[in-house]
């Protein structure tokens, strides 16, 4: 169309070249298309990951699994044997880190949300708990080994637990806080204006307010250090015989998958496989557990 | 008995506004002398001195942010929560200046009481909930305690709708009983004042006529202050009306005076919307 036509004609209404329109539209939705074939595949690519990571766990990990898992300790090769004192001795370690971390992270936490809101010492705390949460595990379980291992002569399970509980810390930290800044000052004013001193608002109204998303972080601190391998195996070290004593090396889970899954026997490779299955399923059962708890609860 | 009148001006009517009659002020329960009140360096309330008569009932109107919540507030003692807010001047309540650094805040706050604006029952049954306040301050036997809830439960014109579910959660009431809810929770621990910050704005009419007839009832018993942005509640509710302007107290009369004959231009103006 010449220039004069075309800027002459300024009604408003459809587009005056219904091809050019056209044009525009098919090319936009080829994009759309495009991009969302790129997502479906994505994900795909990513679930297909885990589907064949737990389908390999599931396949060889359940060719092994006899009740004598759970009722006989750990044997040399090639006289059978179970996985009982590794999954006993994880589950201590598992219960004394989170019993002695949880107390300290909730304090912790308590004290960023509700005392040191916007102070520098705040944000310093806060900033070291989070350079802990994402330190290497390794680390964790060296500073435990200096502090708890060498000046006493020997691995111990307390210093496992300890190590655990060095981890358990930041975790707690980060969702208490989270939890605590949740909820509306209003809910914290009608508190304190019947009377309640300070400490009294937070235990007896903030925590009950948010104790379903604190008990969440918790679990996830626990499903966390359940697979931990590293800080253990500086601390606790790993025990092929039975024992529960927190003073002597302590066997646990991760560990004793480490050192049987590199063996060159067929049998300490199974019951690796076995082990790592244990560890998957229980903690997908303990969340699953936790999702049900809370979702009741409400 | 009430009165119907006109407002004076000189353009466009505000209409007619329901005031009750004229009643004499009681003697002062609360009296503020040379109140100032800082927000950091910001001064927003100045050189206020006012009188809340005991038992009755003095309503605080004005734009946003004149400061009428801000002296609500400082009657107990609420901007001790935040650092970098402080008052000045004299509170006096039974002969104690209330904001005075050795009052005793948890007694001050079982003396006054407080009503916000958005419900806010805490996560715990309706039982709970009323016993919260009296058990900081009181150890009564089970049955004391039944009788106080039920006490304060049935002033607040809830204890009909909840007496069958008093160990439910108190976040299953609607908006209305929730706001009663907190009303109870208040007067469960027997204060001498009740404050009302907006008891009603978030409120259906219906929900906020109870809440009105029910501060109507409570003033026998309970000095209250209310600050609220509907004029015509001040109007039904109050004895004793003071409008504030930008940090100022312009006037305060009884509701009867300040409804029909306004001594200040700006309180005239307010009143029959030129502004705010």
């Amino acid at each position: 169309m010449s220039g004069a036509a075309a800027t002459a004609d300024l009604r408003p209404g459809p587009a005056k070249d219904e091809r050019v329109a056209k044009a525009l539209g098919s090319r936009r939705k080829r994009a759309n298309m495009i991009v969302q074939v790129l997502c479906i595949l994505a994900t795909v690519i990513g679930l297909l990951f885990l589907a064949a990571i737990l389908f390999t766990l599931i396949y060889r990990g359940f060719a092994g699994l006899h009740l004598s898992v759970f009722t006989e300790v750990t044997k040399p090769p090639g006289s059978g044997g179970g996985l009982l004192n590794p999954i006993v001795g994880s589950l201590i370690q598992t219960a004394i880190g989170t019993a002695i971390g949880t107390p300290i992270g909730l304090m912790v936490g308590t004290y960023l949300a509700e005392y040191a809101a916007g102070s520098a010492l705040g944000n310093a705390v806060r900033f070291v708990s989070d350079v802990l949460l994402s330190a290497p595990s390794i680390l964790i379980g060296l500073f435990i080994y200096e502090l708890a291992v060498a000046p006493f002569g020997g691995f111990s399970g307390i210093a496992g637990a300890i190590a655990l509980a060095v981890i358990v810390i930041p975790i707690v930290v980060r969702t208490t806080e989270d939890m605590l800044n949740l909820i509306p000052t209003a809910l914290r004013e009608a508190a304190v204006a019947l009377g309640a001193p300070k400490w009294k608002m937070i235990v007896l109204i903030c925590y009950r307010a948010a104790k379903d998303g604190i008990l969440t972080g918790v679990l996830l601190a626990v499903a966390r250090v359940a697979g931990e391998t590293a800080p253990l195996l500086f601390t606790s070290l790993g025990n092929l015989n039975w024992s529960v004593a927190l003073n002597r090396p302590m066997a646990s889970l991760p560990v004793t998958i480490y050192q049987y899954a590199g063996a060159a026997y067929e049998d300490w490779v199974e019951l690796a496989w076995v082990g790592a299955l244990l560890i998957t399923f229980g903690v997908l059962a303990l969340n699953i557990v936790a999702r049900l708890v809370l979702r009741n609860r409400n | 008995m009430s009165m119907t009148s006109e407002a004076h001006d000189q353009q466009g009517g505000f209409g007619s506004v329901q005031v009750q009659s004229h009643e004499a002020l009681n003697p002062a329960k609360i009296s503020i002398h040379g109140l100032d009140f800082f927000y950091g360096d910001n001064k927003a309330l100045k050189n206020i001195n006012l009188n809340f008569p005991d038992r009755q009932v003095t309503g605080m109107i004005g734009p946003s942010g004149c400061g009428k919540s801000t002296l609500l507030r400082c009657l107990n003692r609420m901007y001790d929560l935040y650092p970098g807010q402080r008052a000045t001047g004299e509170v006096l309540m039974d002969g104690d200046n209330i904001i005075a650094p050795t009052m005793d805040l948890n007694a001050l706050r079982s003396r006054i009481g407080m009503v916000f604006q958005k419900p806010t029952p805490f996560p715990m049954t309706i039982y709970e909930n009323v016993a919260f306040g009296v058990k900081l301050h009181e150890k009564l036997s089970k049955s004391d305690m039944e009788e106080r809830v039920e006490w304060s439960l049935t002033r607040s014109a809830l204890w009909g709708e909840v007496k069958d579910r008093l160990n439910t959660s108190a976040m299953g009431l609607s908006g209305g009983q929730q706001q009663r809810l907190c009303i109870a929770r208040t007067i469960a621990v027997r204060p001498d004042v009740i404050l009302f910050d907006e008891p009603t704005s978030a409120l259906d009419p219906i929900s906020t006529l109870k809440i009105e007839e029910l501060i109507d009832e409570l003033k026998h018993e309970f000095t209250i202050a209310i600050v609220t942005h509907n004029m015509q509640q001040a109007a039904r509710c109050a004895d004793q009306v003071a409008f504030f302007y930008l940090g100022e107290m312009v006037e305060v009369g009884s509701a009867a005076d300040m409804f029909t004959s306004p001594r200040e231009k700006r309180t005239q103006e307010y009143i029959t919307g030129r502004f705010g």
